[in-house]
């Protein structure tokens, strides 16, 4: 299961950053065809941050909806999963969206 | 990690050991690089108007400290297989990432290659195993240096590994680096390890469907090595339906078809292996 590894990467990146003040919220972008399921992320995120200063952080996970440019006809479509071909019936494409993994952001506890 | 020539044992050092070196600036500036497009920052645009008003309830003073990171979550297995890349250019060598279902035939084939290959070329093995040296001990007698890596209880080698593999296995200049990931057809796919190519190995007992079910996996691949073909009297497998799907989800990997145990077919494989050497070769950074 590779989302164990991909929630101990965020937890250790937001560590970082966090610099040893308590994390609230970690908003991550998810591609729909990035191979990573959301369900597995949330589920290993709690256990992975216990203890860490990201423990009581809400994880906001926002899915990206895929996209490709068509290479032969140029236009723009959905491609919901792997096998998506252009509408004109071409499979050359490039993929404009849907493989992210990204942290995007996240709050810290303001110091007091 | 095992050297398996001169038996020496190393535990795979822990990644979060390594975390405390960028504290600061990568963190912060890390690679906000190609991938972000102009869409994004609509994105960011909405965050920011998003928290701004979203106190949580909570009176004005307390408000949180919100950060924007943008930075891909496998940033720190980027870098390491970047730098694993670069001194592989750097030294004309191709590294091949072997990835497959269990059982598939990576390591007879690597057994093959190097019964074939070790008086043209200079190979090297990493071999990567959740548990035991099996694999890397079958290497050594056919002949080529190993370091086997386990990675207990993990699904994937990762490019953090490679690197200290690297550090044992000191693979020459313009040799050709065999990466036989843990046989596994899900997780190894996001896992760059500064590979030239990954090479999925895909036999013919495992049914013409695998790569419609495996896409992300198959998509990822430089080439599809079809192996066990001296089984096809024996299956119901078409190797046209096969080829199809393969193309269905990637219309650009190579696919040849072998066979690991009577050596059928190896010869394409070798001589797109001695492209990748040429290619490496003629592409190899030179430093005015």
């Amino acid at each position: 299961m590779h989302e164990l590894s991909i929630v101990c990467n965020i937890v250790e990146l937001v560590a970082e950053v966090a610099a040893g003040r308590m994390v609230r919220r970690v908003t991550v972008e998810i591609g729909k065809l990035s191979g990573v399921e959301p369900e597995a992320i949330a589920f290993c995120f709690p256990e992975v941050a216990r203890g860490t200063p990201v423990e009581d952080a809400t994880l906001d996970i926002r899915e990206v909806d895929a996209e490709a440019r068509c290479e032969i006809c140029g236009a723009d479509f959905p491609t919901p999963d792997m096998l998506s071909a252009c509408p004109c019936g071409s499979r050359q494409f490039q993929r404009l969206r849907g493989e992210e993994l990204n942290i995007k952001s996240i709050e810290l506890e303001e110091a007091m | 990690m095992t050297n398996m020539q001169t038996g020496a044992s190393a535990p795979i050092a822990a990644m979060d050991e390594h975390g405390h070196f960028h504290a600061h600036g990568e963190a912060a500036h890390g690679d906000h690089g190609h991938s972000h497009s102009h869409d994004e920052h609509h994105t960011h645009d909405h965050d920011r108007h998003h928290h701004d008003h979203d106190h949580d309830g909570r009176p004005h003073g307390q408000s949180n400290h919100h950060v924007e990171i943008e930075k891909r979550i496998l940033a720190k297995n980027d870098a390491a297989a970047a730098k694993c890349r670069a001194w592989f250019a750097g030294r004309e060598i191709v590294a091949l990432n072997l990835v497959s279902s269990p059982g598939a035939g990576k390591t007879t084939l690597l057994e093959r290659s190097i019964a074939d290959l070790a008086m043209e070329l200079s190979l090297f093995v990493i071999e990567g195993d959740q548990a035991t040296s099996n694999d890397g001990a079958r290497i050594r007698a056919a002949g080529a240096p190993v370091v086997q890596l386990n990675t207990g209880t993990g699904c994937h080698l990762d490019a953090e590994m490679i690197v200290q593999a690297l550090a044992e296995l000191r693979p020459t200049a313009g040799s050709v680096v065999f990466i036989e990931n843990v046989g596994n057809l899900v997780c190894p796919a996001l896992f760059d390890l500064g590979e030239r190519a990954k090479a999925v190995i895909y036999s013919t007992a495992e049914g013409e469907d695998k790569p419609l079910k495996y896409p992300h996996m198959f998509r990822a691949a430089g080439i599809v090595i079809l192996n066990k073909i001296d089984l096809l009297p024996h299956l119901d497998f078409s190797m046209e339906r096969a080829r199809e799907n393969i193309r269905l989800v990637n219309p650009d990997a190579e696919i040849v078809e072998v066979s690991a145990r009577t050596g059928a077919g190896t010869q394409v494989l070798y001589e797109w292996i001695r492209a990748q050497l040429a290619s490496a070769k003629q592409s190899a950074p030179i430093l005015a």
